[in-house]
């Protein structure tokens, strides 16, 4: 029997798929996440809504609040921790968390290396932009990839492009001949090995979701119609009307992604959706997606 | 070679139906009461068993999942798809409201060995499937704690923990042959299907 292998860490986001996570800050909404539907909830201190709007420094949430949206739900719990700050995430491992979120939501603790996540026990979830990210993390021991998005704005235009990217990225190096993959690894920034992975057999190694911007049933089907195997939500649950109508129409939006008539149904009067941000009105330096590289 | 219905509420389906197409058995993805017109046995998957059980009572999977069973068409849950299949969920480990089917004599513990840490992967000697040892993997996984007088035991691991049990036409494992390249269960799973179809459905 062994414990903690690559297999159960990169399964669990398997088990995961098809499914909706949401950011919760306390065990009242981790709650009313497990009666919509949610197939598990990330623990976090603000939603990236609020982050954005009050500044400071974001950290990992308090263990104590952790520990009640543990005992409060039966779901995996996930919780973020800051770029780079590996003890935040021995802290996670500690309390016996599901998976770790090196979230670049929180404010980095270390602006050039992101934590060994190989080393531990616990699962990792890394964000993403693009192909080169996504193997760098994954390099790492990320045993989960999500594309970053925009957090915190309620608006998709990121996570497509994010999306895009990566299985864009993933398009060029399968049609590639061989003798060109070594370079392409140079130029991605990617482990040569997981490089020529990808060549073989034309997907990442481990489960893509979507995250950051998603705020509506149609933006979670949008995502998974462009290959997203499940979503992350944030503010665009708990900032909304009426988290708990609008929380389990995008469970039901990301299970019938592909049915329009169905999604046309899910979508009817779920009250106003959080109110969204223009990503060109947001200084360079407050962009979140930035974080990280 | 028989039709087989994957439940694709939420996940890990996509492995099965590949599973079930590499021994080349026809697999289709289950979403909605209509999607299982015609399919002679079900695969209930992995997941997340609050949500996986939420969605079948949305899309009203319920009725016609319950009616294949006692049609004596095998139905098969693995992990989150035990968990569904059982009558009873021990307290302990029980969600808030936590739906199941209560199709299988069986009351399963959740999260039995712990949390993800506690996850793993094991050799498992599993007789009435196959000869040699199986590679199989446990993802907060459950067990069975509880076995009615119908229900053969199909495997255990070495400290006797109950893994894997048989109902007549109903099939539940605690852990996941889906993620492993080893098709011995899907294969297994598939003859059941074609015996069963001979066989007229049992007397309730």
């Amino acid at each position: 029997m062994e414990k903690s292998t690559f297999k159960t860490k990169a399964g669990l986001a398997q088990m995961l798929k098809g499914g909706v996570i949401m950011d919760v800050v306390n065990a009242e909404q981790a709650k009313i996440a497990e009666e919509a539907g949610a197939c598990a909830v990330m623990a976090l201190e603000r939603v990236p809504s609020d982050i954005r709007r009050d500044g400071g420094v974001a950290r990992m949430s308090d263990p104590e609040l952790i520990v009640q949206i543990k005992d409060a739900v039966t779901i995996p719990v996930m919780a973020k921790a800051r770029i780079g700050h590996f003890v935040e995430a021995q802290i996670l491992e500690a309390l016996g968390v599901d998976y770790v979120d090196e979230s670049e939501v929180l404010t980095p603790a270390d602006n050039f290396f992101h934590i060994a996540k190989e080393d531990f026990n616990i699962p990792f979830v890394c964000g993403a932009r693009d192909l080169g990210e996504a193997l760098r993390r994954i390099g790492e021991g990320a045993a989960m990839i999500r594309s970053k998005g925009e957090a915190g704005t309620g608006n998709i235009v990121e996570a497509v492009l994010h999306l895009r990217q990566i299985n864009g990225g993933i398009k060029e190096i399968q049609a590639m001949p061989k003798e060109e993959l070594m370079s392409a690894a140079r130029d991605l920034g990617a482990p040569y090995n997981l490089v020529r992975e990808i060549h073989e057999t034309g997907k990442l190694p481990v489960v893509v979701f979507c995250a950051g911007g998603i705020a509506t049933p149609a933006d979670a089907a949008l995502v998974m119609q462009l290959g997203a195997e499940g979503v992350f939500v944030g503010s665009g649950i708990f900032k909304s009307e009426d988290p708990a109508v609008r929380a389990k129409a995008i469970v039901e939006a990301t299970t019938n992604y592909q049915n329009p008539a169905k999604l046309a149904e899910i979508s009817r009067g779920l009250g106003e959706p959080m109110r969204g941000l223009e990503i060109g009105q947001i200084e360079e330096k407050e962009l979140l997606a930035a974080r990280g590289w | 070679m028989p039709k087989i219905g994957v439940l694709a509420l939420q996940g890990a389906f996509i492995e099965h139906v590949h599973r079930l197409r590499e021994i080349g058995a026809e697999a289709v993805e289950i979403r909605l009461p209509e999607d299982l017109d015609g399919v002679e046995a079900l695969i209930i998957p992995g997941g997340e068993s609050t949500t996986i059980g939420r969605l079948i009572d949305w899309y009203e999977l319920r009725e016609p999942i319950t009616e294949m069973a006692s049609d004596g068409k095998p139905v098969w849950g693995t992990c989150a798809g035990m968990i569904l299949l059982a009558t009873d969920v021990d307290q302990s480990t029980r969600a808030q409201h936590q739906p199941l089917l209560e199709l299988m004599d069986i009351t399963v513990k959740r999260n039995a060995f712990g949390t993800q840490l506690d996850s793993f992967e094991a050799d498992l000697e599993m007789p009435a499937i196959s000869g040699e040892p199986m590679p199989t993997v446990f993802i907060r996984a459950p067990i069975v704690s509880r076995t009615g007088p119908d229900v053969e035991v199909l495997g255990t691991l070495s400290d006797g923990k109950i893994i894997a049990v048989r109902q007549n036409n109903l099939v539940a494992t605690a852990f996941h042959p889906e993620l492993t390249g080893d098709r011995r269960l899907h294969s297994w799973f598939v003859n059941l299907v074609v015996s069963s179809a001979k066989e007229p459905a049992p007397a309730e």
